[in-house]
């Protein structure tokens, strides 16, 4: 879908096919590589219904066709059900994206009678006490519980489990559990070191030895469980030597409206510096996709600079993550250091292995920051 | 292993897709968690008559009705093994 022509363009804007909508950052669980920014505690305002209904028709009117209803935890919204029925009937495939925590059969069921496609529900280790040490919340029992009415409502199910150095020794057991679910999609989802999880990071990046017994486990179970349930493994990237394409390229394809209305191209962009996110209150959706400055800045490639700009892959990497160049190079338009292109790169090599060349640290030793609200203001007023 | 598809096998749409006419695409596609296929005119021409009632031969009839004198026989089966090589659809 590239746009032939000059070398350097600012293609026409795509569609954004894929709609996010984070519709609180309240969450009952803590976990400490929360995808949420660090100041979540600061965004206290949510959109009401009305703004919700107005963003789903606008989006889709542009061609959205994936919605996700996300959070925090988004059974916290006593909408829910109102929000997900108007998505199905504009057309969306609905996705709900949960930890279970907050469900019962009863909703599960009027979810169903609302249009809602699939569920995901996420799990934090396959092990009781490490799923509720993790989340911070006793909620295993209850998620394994949920799981099973997903699967007798006929919904496909996915789950995602977010693997780390805490949990990534029991691949075997995390896999047995997806098989006992019946889980039709299995996202083992390394973490990405932004926001929480790069405060924690010398706690939950695996080793290589770790990564590679991990992935010949998985890949064992692939084939296994090939035309039953797909399995889908993100390893981490600081092990690559290619960037990943993150969000498909900036503005290209996801839209991510975070609870209090701001539209992000990637629901991790609100840590990059110099960008004004638009907000839904004030702006068409047409508007900020298309010419919000905040969407248009990394969009095609006038804004590489080398490695990245004469690279005969960057339509395919587009240079990888602005959030992680930005992170770990001090400048948003550097090449992401994951790619050993990168002159930052040997250092990300480096730092990847001091750290995991030192034991675990135990938790008396330096405790992991769980993503709740005190710890996000104690974090935000120290900045 | 998929059983191989004859002409009196009946399809359905697997209920981890949800095929629909997409405007913005111009196409009908496959809807699954957090994915889309795009299909061809052929290919959505083909799976909108995939209801769990009609039989691979029944599929082929209304298409000769639709594109009378257009050999298709083979190519609709062929797009249908795809299909349930992808789990796009299962046979009842």
């Amino acid at each position: 879908m590239t746009t032939a022509g000059s070398a350097s363009s600012s293609p026409a804007p795509g569609k954004p096919l894929w709609l996010l909508a984070e519709l609180t950052y309240r969450c009952p669980l803590q976990c400490p590589y929360c995808s949420n920014p660090l100041d979540f505690a600061r965004h206290k305002t949510e959109l009401d219904t009305a703004d919700w209904i107005r963003v789903l028709r606008e989006a889709r009117k542009m061609g959205a066709a994936q919605l996700g209803f996300s959070g925090g935890e988004p059974l916290l919204r006593p909408d829910l059900e109102e929000l997900i029925a108007e998505a199905r009937q504009l057309g969306y495939y609905t996705n709900l994206i949960t930890s279970g925590v907050g469900m019962d059969e009863a909703r599960i069921k009027a979810f169903k009678t609302a249009g809602l496609d699939h569920i995901q529900v996420s799990f934090q280790a396959s092990d009781e006490a490490l799923n509720n040490y993790l989340g911070g919340t006793d909620s295993f029992r209850h998620k394994y519980e949920m799981a099973r009415l997903v699967k007798k409502y006929e919904y496909p199910m996915v789950l995602n489990i977010v693997i780390h150095r805490q949990n990534i020794d029991q691949m075997e057991d995390i896999l047995r559990m997806t098989v006992d679910l019946e889980a039709d999609y299995v996202e083992l989802a390394s973490t990405q070191y932004y926001g929480w999880s790069k405060l924690n990071e010398a706690a939950l990046l695996p080793t290589r030895e770790q990564l590679q017994r991990a992935e010949a486990i998985a890949h064992d179970y692939q084939a296994r469980m090939k035309g039953r349930m797909k399995i889908i493994y993100v390893v981490p990237d600081y092990y690559e030597n290619r960037p990943k394409a993150c969000m498909n390229g900036w503005g290209a394809i996801f839209l991510t409206i975070a609870p209090d209305g701001s539209a992000l191209p990637c629901h991790a962009a609100r840590q990059l510096p110099g960008l004004e996110f638009p907000n839904v209150r004030e702006h068409s959706v047409d508007w900020i996709w298309n010419d919000s400055s905040a969407f248009r800045k990394y969009r095609g490639d006038e804004w590489m600079k080398e490695p990245c700009r004469s690279c005969p892959d960057k339509h395919k990497d587009f240079g990888g993550c602005r959030c992680q160049a930005f992170m770990l190079t001090g400048d948003a338009c550097n090449a992401d250091p994951v790619c050993d292109k990168s002159p930052h790169h040997a250092a990300l090599v480096a730092q990847v292995e001091a750290m995991t060349s030192r034991p675990l640290p135990s938790p008396g030793e330096k405790p992991l920051v769980f993503r709740n609200t005190r710890n996000s203001k104690a974090l935000t007023a120290e900045s | 292993m998929p059983e191989p598809l004859s002409a009196s096998s009946v399809p359905k749409i697997s209920p981890l897709f949800r095929l629909q006419w997409e405007e913005a695409q111009n196409c009908h596609v496959l809807l699954y968690p957090e994915g889309m296929v795009k299909l061809s005119g052929s290919a959505g021409e083909i799976l909108k008559r995939v209801d769990g009632q009609n039989s691979i031969t029944g599929i082929v009839d209304e298409l000769k009705q639709q594109f009378p004198g257009v050999p298709l026989e083979a190519d609709v089966l062929k797009f249908l093994e795809v299909a349930h090589d992808n789990g796009w659809i299962r046979i009842l």
